[in-house]
């Protein structure tokens, strides 16, 4: 059975940002780099929970709006020497179509 | 494309940082090959004297271990020395036949100990200090022997003595020279240096020259002998009489030599494919014995192998400072003087403290310091900066002032903090997890500091106090970086001042532009350099360049202050701190209607409302109908007021107008950082106004118009700019000197950072002296300001930042 389920357009999120995605497992960041690639991560810094889709987006990472900490967009782990991990969700691009798989 | 080759010799700390520079730069170009001599992977040499000391073990100080040799492909070939370079055919020898072809050579082989040619020096127990085998050395011979002698009291053989004296050994020390440490120290410090390691029970024999050492049947040291003919006992002799570049295997291939490999500022040597780098170089006919020049030449050297062709190496200016536990001890630059320079001296034997501070120019050029070497690094920045010092001369000798910097108890001595003791009251770091980071990690600047254990990586006031812990953990190796030449980020070499000039002159008018035009090294930037750029690109050209709101920190984007929660708190503007009923009674039902768990009075008198969900917040502004406060961003906060002359029996001024008038004036105002303004009616300043950036203080005669104070991470009182008599020449100038400030500080730095930066005479004279000049500056805050709209108002808010989705 297929998981994949239609979030958002493409044009939803703002190139080098982020989109809060309210879902049953919880707020999901959904992050477009200047590339147009989407990336989706639980919307919690491993370090003090803080919002990633409220961060910067530069790259594939986005820098923590509390602390700083960088997190890649594409694995949700802190770049070095932070050490933790945002739990990631697969994504995929359909057209202008953004899907999530939340299993 | 085929890889070309590169082959190393050498695999010490110069020549390593030179690959993980170019590393950084071009991973892919070469395939790389090191030989090093010594069985080891690259260590760190500065840290053999707490190895000796007993604080740390060999594999503590290791820097690159084998996995990272492999992760980066290197093929490394240890305890094999290069004895043959064949520059006809590119290929070099090794001692057990080893050979390698190169396109590119790197000879990085160090410095060998200098040995007094004096009859015994062959004898056993007789080495010199450069590496782990003779530091193992040194740890064997104080198990099994009573007397060592070090001779020379330079920075190694002081450090050496040091270790051994630990270990146990009764050690004297020899010194040809009337004083210790004759290069870095005059004599008035080197006599309180003696003192307090005699007291460490350290012997000295001072001007004594070796004459022979003498040995036993066995074969080893027994004594040595001076030309005065006295004779002391001796088991072990440590040599440390100083260095001489290694350029034998330079020499014998033919390259040109002349005390040390002699290369040019890109770090070449006179055969165009061999470079050099580190204790092995003789650059501008100097040869450098410490670590942080060697790491200057490894970037330069990195950049032209991967054929960037831009740095050069135009030499370094150096500092020391004795890594012996409990001696305090600092200088840099030249510090001897001559008949061209000046001396500021202060000499407190019993406190033991001296320092000596030497001016030429109107500019430190040197610094020795005893005892209190808490203002080291900020002296030798301005010995690098190469700042005019005239306007602080005054108080030059008793250090930046530290006043008000809080979180640590009160303490600015790290030497004298316990381990225990926390540094960072941000990030509760001690000064113990620091010094273990720096010792074990191998960190050498702050940044590198600040990543791996967050202290001063905050609010930075503890900066002053990390920067002590390093260079007294580093010694000679810290250098910290000339402000002058610092780059913006990691993403550019630039300096914020080069890249604001080329926006000007170039009309760049959007982040993308600029990053082509100064060939940024990072596609779209980082979240330090972005939010710089946007500010530096609108304060440029306003109403011509776009604001990128994805460059901007979120509280700008969603114009709230974000809380550790998340939720937003909400700051309506109250033009210098006057509110109506009206205001008043609308605040309070929007704080019911969205159930507002927290609604406090803020220091710069206005009204608070916390808790707010962040999709909440286009429909509370809506309700407030008030405009913003910008209580979140690197803008115009608040002017601060005193009730003044329309209400008090003491007031001369109506300061509570000319806060209200200056807050209209200046709304809606993005600054480098946050700006705050207070106007007191009288001098008993009831509005705080000498802790802001501009405070104005109503006299009988007129105002007095202050600049650069600051009362939060550093308390510093503002400094007197003017006296001027109507509300119009207040405007004027206050808003020249914001806008002097806008164009000219770093993009997060106070105005308080970007005065002391330039000096208080820079800004009078731009200001003060120059009526053009400041009538400009009036008519460009004017222009810059002009029909703003207000990011609250309903048609200015951006929906798809506040609306989530759902799936």
């Amino acid at each position: 059975m297929s998981n994949w389920k239609q979030v958002a357009m493409l044009e939803d999120i703002p190139r080098l940002g982020s989109r809060v995605v309210k879902s049953a497992e919880g707020d999901i960041a959904l992050f477009r780099t200047q590339e147009d690639e989407v990336f989706a991560l639980l919307d919690k810094c491993p370090h003090k929970g803080g919002h990633l889709s409220q961060g910067i987006v530069f790259g594939k990472k986005v820098a923590c709006p509390l602390h700083n900490w960088h997190i890649q967009l594409q694995s949700g782990e802190a770049v070095a020497p932070d050490v933790g991990c945002a739990r990631n969700f697969p994504v995929r691009l359909e057209g202008g179509v953004v899907m999530i798989n939340l299993k | 494309m085929k890889k070309m080759k590169l082959v190393m010799v050498g695999n010490g700390m110069a020549g390593v940082r030179t690959l993980e520079e170019l590393i950084k730069l071009e991973p892919d170009i070469y395939d790389i090959t090191v030989f090093g001599s010594e069985p080891y992977p690259n260590y760190n040499r500065i840290m053999l004297s707490p190895v000796l000391a007993g604080e740390q073990g060999i594999q503590d100080i290791i820097l690159n271990d084998l996995d990272w040799y492999k992760e980066n492909h290197i093929t490394l070939h240890t305890g094999k020395k290069v004895v043959k370079i064949d520059r006809k055919n590119k290929k070099v020898y090794a001692d057990d036949g080893t050979e390698a072809e190169y396109d590119r050579l790197l000879l990085a082989t160090g410095s060998n100990p200098f040995i007094l040619p004096v009859p015994g020096k062959e004898l056993q127990g007789v080495i010199g200090y450069r590496d782990i085998h003779d530091t193992n050395q040194m740890i064997d011979a104080a198990a099994k022997y009573k007397h060592a002698v070090v001779i020379g009291g330079g920075l190694l053989g002081l450090e050496a003595a040091n270790g051994l004296a630990i270990r146990g050994m009764d050690v004297t020390v020899v010194h040809l020279m009337p004083w210790l440490m004759e290069r870095q120290l005059d004599k008035s410090s080197a006599n309180m240096l003696q003192k307090s390691l005699e007291a460490k029970g350290l012997k000295f024999l001072l001007e004594k020259q070796t004459q022979e050492l003498v040995g036993g049947a066995d074969g080893r040291v027994q004594s040595i002998k001076f030309k005065d003919g006295s004779e002391i006992p001796a088991d072990l002799v440590v040599m440390a009489v100083g260095i001489r570049p290694n350029t034998e295997l330079a020499e014998s291939a033919g390259i040109h030599c002349n005390r040390g490999i002699v290369v040019n500022d890109t770090m070449q040597t006179f055969d165009p494919s061999i470079y050099a780098v580190g204790e092995c170089v003789s650059h501008r006919g100097t040869a450098y014995g410490l670590v942080a020049p060697l790491f200057d030449m490894a970037k330069v050297c990195a950049n032209h192998l991967a054929r960037l062709g831009i740095a050069r190496y135009q030499g370094s200016i150096t500092s020391t400072k004795l890594k012996v536990t409990g001696i305090d001890l600092f200088s840099a630059g030249d510090f001897t003087g001559n008949d061209q320079t000046e001396e500021i001296l202060m000499h407190d034997a019993a406190g033991g403290v001296y320092k000596k501070l030497v001016l030429k120019d109107d500019k430190l050029v040197g610094a020795v310091m005893y005892g209190d070497t808490k203002d080291g690094a900020w002296y030798f920045q301005m010995i690098r900066d190469g700042r005019s010092v005239t306007d602080i001369r005054d108080h030059l000798m008793f250090g930046q002032s530290h006043l008000g910097n809080l979180g640590h108890q009160g303490q600015d001595l790290a030497a004298t903090m316990p381990d225990s003791m926390e540094v960072c009251g941000c990030n509760g770091v001690c000064k113990g997890d620091i010094t273990k980071s720096i010792k074990e990690k191998g960190l050498f600047t702050l940044e590198d500091v600040r990543k791996h254990t967050k202290a001063s990586a905050s609010c930075g006031s503890c900066t002053g106090l990390v920067e002590q812990i390093l260079a007294s953990t580093l010694g000679g190796a810290y250098a910290p970086q000339a402000t002058a030449q610092k780059p913006m980020c990691g993403c550019t070499s630039h300096t914020h001042e080069e890249v604001r000039k080329a926006i000007v002159e170039n009309k760049l008018l959007s982040i993308p532009d600029v990053m082509t035009f100064m060939q940024w090294n990072t596609p779209n930037g980082c979240a330090s350099c972005r939010p710089a750029l946007n500010y530096y690109v609108l304060c440029a050209w306003p109403h011509e360049a776009k604001d990128d709101p994805q460059s901007r920190f979120i509280n700008e984007r969603a114009h709230g202050n974000i809380q550790k929660d998340g939720t937003f708190s909400v700051v309506p503007r109250m033009h210098g701190g006057v509110t109506t009923p009206d205001q008043l009674r609308r605040i309070a039902d929007v704080a019911e209607k969205y159930k507002v768990p927290t609604v406090k009075v803020t220091g710069g008198q206005r009204i608070d409302l916390f808790g707010i969900k962040k999709e909440d917040l286009p429909s509370v502004w809506a309700d407030l109908g008030m405009s913003s406060g910008y209580a979140y961003g690197k803008a115009l906060r608040t002017v601060k007021t005193c009730v003044g002359s329309e209400w008090c029996r003491f007031g001369v001024q109506d300061s509570t107008q000319m806060g209200i008038d200056l807050e209209y004036a200046l709304d809606r105002m993005w600054t480098p950082h946050k700006f705050k303004l207070a106007v007191s009616g009288c001098p008993r300043n009831c509005a705080e106004a000498a802790i802001k950036d501009v405070g104005i203080i109503g006299v009988d005669s007129g105002w007095e118009i202050y600049v650069g104070g600051n009362g939060g991470i550093k308390t510093e009182v503002a400094q007197f700019l003017v006296k001027v008599k109507s509300k119009e020449e207040v405007l004027e100038y206050t808003m020249a000197f914001t806008q002097l400030y806008r164009e000219e500080a770093r993009y997060l730095d106070r105005s308080v950072h970007y005065v002391e930066r330039v000096g208080l005479d820079y800004i009078k004279e731009k200001i003060v002296g120059d009526v053009a000049n400041r009538k400009a500056l009036h008519e460009r805050l004017l222009f810059a300001l002009q029909g703003l709209g207000d990011p609250w108002a309903n048609e200015n808010v951006n929906k798809r930042e506040f609306e989530s989705l759902t799936v």
